[in-house]
C-alpha cells in the first residue's frame, strides 16, 4: 500500500481512538473539574462497562444488534450505580480530601479488578458488532462499525455539551465547579451534585467501553492503558477545562494512531508519557487550561 | 455512677495531674534507642528459632521494609505522596543486577552501583517533579515511573523484560578475609538483610530526630510558614527525595543480590502502590511502622491466599482484591496506621 492510503488508514484508526478517548477523558475531566479529585478507578469503570456489556449481550438471543443495544443501555446504568455506591460509601466519608481520595480510588481499582477476575474470569471475550457493513475506499475496505463509533461518540458529546450548557442540571454542575461554597449558599445540594457527577463520569467511561468492545475484547486488565491515556488527555487539555479535553483527545488519539502505525508501540508510549510528564512539570495548567483556582 | 460519687471523686479544686515535663530529646533518647535495639535483637534471635519457610519470608520482608522506610521518609515525614517509587527500587535492582549480569562486577561494587543509579535518578526526578505540588506531584511521579517501566520493557535485550534475568550463585558471593560470604545461603542472607535493615533503621531514626528531619515535618504541616521562617523548602524537599531514593535503591540492590532475580515486575505500578500500603498500615511518620506494615501485609496476603484457595476454589482470588480492601479500610477508618494510633493513645514518645 502506498504511503497516502496507509496514512489515511492510520488516521482513521486514530480517529476511532480519539472518539472513545474523548468520552472517557470527558468523564475524568468532569469529575476533576467539579469535585477536584483524581479518580484513579476511572479505567476500571471502563473495564466494568465492557464486562457488563459482554454479560448483557450474552443473555440476549437473536440479532447481535439487539444484544448490543441492550448493553448500550444497561451497562452504563449498572456502572453508574456502582460508582454511586462507591461515592456514597467511600469518597464522601473522606470529605473529598484529594490525597485520601487517590488512595481510596486505588483501592476501588483493585477491588473492581478482583471482582471482574472472580465473576468474569481471566479470558478476553468479544461482543458481536451490531452490523458488519464495510465501507469501500478505492484502496481498502474499512469497518463501517468503526465509523459509526466515531459518529455515536460525536452525538454523545453533543448531548453532554447540551446538558452542561443548556439545562438546569448543567447549570447546577457548573455553579458547583465554579465556586462550591457560594453554590451551597444558593441552596444547591452540592453533596448530591458530587454524587451525580461521579456517577456521570463513570457512565461516560462505560459508554466508551460498550462502543469499543466489538472492536477490542473485554478483559479484566483492560482499564490501565485507557486510564493513562485519559490522564494524558486531561493534563494536556488543561485540568478542569472541558473544551481543552476534547481538543486534546482528538490530538492524542490521532497521533497515537499514526505513531503506532509507523513506530514501535512501546517506544511511542514511552515518549508520549515522558512528554506529558514534562508538560505537567513546566506548564502545570496544560496547553489550553486557565490557572486552576 | 451517681452524681454524689462523681463529686466525691472529683474535688472542687482539681489537683493538677503531675505530667512529666515535655519529653525533650535527652529524656526519651535512651528509651527510643533501647526500643529499636530491642527490635533488632529480637529479629536476630528469631533467626535461630524460625522454621525455614518463615525464615526466608522474614529475610524478604526485611528488605522490603527498607523499601517502605525509604518511602516513609518522603510520604510520612515530608508529606510528599509519590506514586512512582517503584522506579527507585528498580533502579537499585537493575543497577546492581545488570552490572553483575553484563559487566561481571563483584557483589559489593554492584551494590554501590545500584545505590548510585538510584541517587542519580532520584536527583533528576526530584528536580523535575518538585516543581509541582499536590495531585500534580502524584501524577508526575506516576508517569515518570511508567516511563521507567516501559524503558525496562523496551530494552528487553539487556533487561530481559518481563522474564527478567536470574543471577547465578557464584556472582552473589563476597570474598572476605580468606573465605567467601555466600549471599545465597539462607542464614547469611538473613544476616545481610538484617544488617541493611538495622543500618537504615538507625539512620532514619537519627535523621528524623535531627533538625533537618524537623524541617521536613514542618514542611508537611505548613510549607508556606516554613518558607517564611527562612528555610529553603525546595532544597529540603529535594534532599528528602534523594535520601528516599537512595534508601529505596539500596533495598532494590539488596533484593537483586540476596534473591538473585531482576525483572520488570518490580518497576510496575503495583510496586509503587505497595510501599504506600505498607506505610499506611504500619503508621506513616513512625520509624518502625514501615516494618510492621510490611510484615503484616505480607502474611495477610500469604495466609489469605491459602485460606481463600481452600474455601472458595475457582474464585480466582489474588492479592489485588486484598490489597484493594485493605487500602480502603485503612484510609477510611485507620488513617494513622497501627503504630500511629498506638502513639496517639498510649505511647506518646514513640518515634
Amino acid at each position: 500500500m502506498a504511503f497516502g492510503p496507509h496514512l489515511l488508514l492510520a488516521a482513521l484508526e486514530g480517529l476511532v481512538t480519539s472518539a472513545v478517548l474523548a468520552l472517557m477523558a470527558l468523564g475524568l475531566s468532569l469529575v476533576f473539574g467539579v469535585m477536584r479529585v483524581v479518580n484513579v478507578a476511572h479505567g476500571e469503570f471502563y473495564m466494568l462497562g465492557a464486562v457488563v456489556a459482554w454479560w448483557v449481550a450474552s443473555l440476549v438471543t437473536g440479532h447481535p444488534a439487539l444484544g448490543f443495544l441492550a448493553a448500550l443501555v444497561i451497562s452504563p446504568l449498572i456502572v453508574g450505580a456502582v460508582a454511586l455506591l462507591a461515592e456514597r460509601l467511600v469518597l464522601r466519608r473522606l470529605d473529598y480530601n484529594p490525597e485520601a481520595t487517590i488512595v481510596a480510588t486505588i483501592g476501588i481499582l483493585y477491588i473492581l479488578q478482583q471482582l471482574a477476575l472472580t465473576f468474569y474470569g481471566p479470558d478476553a471475550r468479544p461482543v458481536a458488532a451490531p452490523f458488519t457493513y464495510r465501507v469501500l475506499f478505492p484502496w481498502f475496505g474499512y469497518s463501517g462499525y468503526k465509523l459509526a463509533v466515531v459518529g455515536a461518540s460525536v452525538a454523545l458529546l453533543l448531548v453532554t455539551w447540551f446538558v452542561l450548557m443548556r439545562t438546569r442540571l448543567g447549570l447546577v454542575m457548573r455553579a458547583t465547579q465554579y465556586d462550591r461554597e457560594t453554590a451551597q449558599a444558593f441552596a444547591i445540594p452540592v453533596d448530591r451534585v458530587y454524587a451525580g457527577v461521579f456517577a456521570l463520569g463513570a457512565m461516560l467511561a462505560a459508554v466508551a467501553a460498550v462502543l469499543i468492545v466489538p472492536i477490542s475484547q473485554a478483559h479484566y486488565l483492560m482499564g490501565l492503558d485507557p486510564l493513562l491515556l485519559s490522564f494524558i488527555v486531561v493534563i494536556i487539555g488543561g485540568l478542569g477545562s472541558l473544551r481543552g479535553t476534547l481538543v486534546a483527545a482528538v490530538l492524542i488519539g490521532l497521533s497515537d494512531g499514526i505513531i503506532s502505525a509507523f513506530f514501535q508501540p512501546t517506544l511511542a508510549k514511552m515518549i508520549a508519557t515522558l512528554i506529558v510528564a514534562l508538560v505537567l512539570v513546566f506548564r502545570p495548567t496544560g496547553l489550553f487550561g486557565t490557572s486552576a483556582r | 455512677m451517681t452524681g454524689e460519687e462523681a463529686t466525691r471523686e472529683m474535688p472542687a479544686t482539681p489537683v493538677p495531674r503531675r505530667r512529666r515535663p515535655p519529653a525533650g530529646n535527652r529524656v526519651s533518647t535512651g528509651r527510643v534507642v533501647a526500643l529499636h535495639a530491642g527490635v533488632i535483637a529480637l529479629l536476630l534471635a528469631l533467626q535461630f528459632v524460625l522454621p525455614s519457610y518463615h525464615h526466608g519470608v522474614l529475610a524478604r520482608v526485611l528488605v522490603l521494609a527498607v523499601f517502605a522506610m525509604g518511602y516513609n521518609l518522603l510520604f510520612g515525614y515530608a508529606g510528599l505522596l509519590s506514586l512512582g517509587h517503584a522506579m527507585f527500587f528498580s533502579a537499585g535492582l537493575y543497577g546492581a543486577g545488570l552490572s553483575i549480569y553484563h559487566l561481571g562486577w563483584s557483589a559489593p561494587s554492584a551494590f554501590a552501583g545500584g545505590v548510585i543509579s538510584g541517587a542519580v535518578l532520584a536527583t533528576a526526578i526530584g528536580v523535575l517533579a518538585l516543581r509541582t505540588t499536590g495531585v500534580a506531584f502524584m501524577i508526575v511521579t506516576m508517569m515518570f515511573a511508567q516511563v521507567f517501566y516501559l524503558t525496562t520493557l523496551y530494552f528487553n535485550v539487556w533487561t530481559g523484560g518481563d522474564q527478567g534475568v536470574v543471577l547465578q550463585q557464584q556472582a552473589r558471593t563476597i570474598p572476605f578475609a580468606g573465605s567467601t560470604i555466600d549471599l545465597t545461603d539462607p542464614a547469611t542472607r538473613y544476616f545481610a538483610a538484617l544488617a541493611l535493615f538495622s543500618v537504615v533503621l538507625f539512620s532514619v531514626l537519627a535523621l528524623v530526630r535531627s533538625p533537618r528531619g524537623r524541617v521536613l515535618v514542618a514542611i508537611r504541616e505548613n510549607e508556606q510558614r516554613t518558607t517564611m521562617l527562612g528555610y529553603d523548602t525546595f532544597a529540603s524537599k529535594l534532599v528528602a527525595v534523594v535520601i528516599s531514593g537512595i534508601v529505596c535503591s539500596a533495598a532494590g540492590a539488596a533484593y537483586a543480590l540476596l534473591f538473585g532475580y531482576v525483572g520488570s515486575t518490580f518497576a510496575s505500578v503495583q510496586y509503587s502502590i505497595l510501599p504506600l500500603l505498607w506505610v499506611l498500615l504500619g503508621g506513616a511518620a513512625t520509624t518502625l511502622g514501615p516494618f510492621v506494615g510490611t510484615l503484616l501485609m505480607y502474611y495477610l496476603i500469604d495466609l489469605s491466599n491459602d485460606v481463600l484457595a481452600a474455601w472458595a476454589p475457582g474464585w480466582n482470588f489474588s492479592a489485588i482484591g486484598i490489597v484493594g480492601i485493605a487500602l480502603i479500610l485503612l484510609i477510611l477508618f485507620f488513617p494513622k496506621g497501627l503504630l500511629g494510633s498506638i502513639r496517639e493513645r498510649w505511647v506518646p514518645w514513640l518515634p
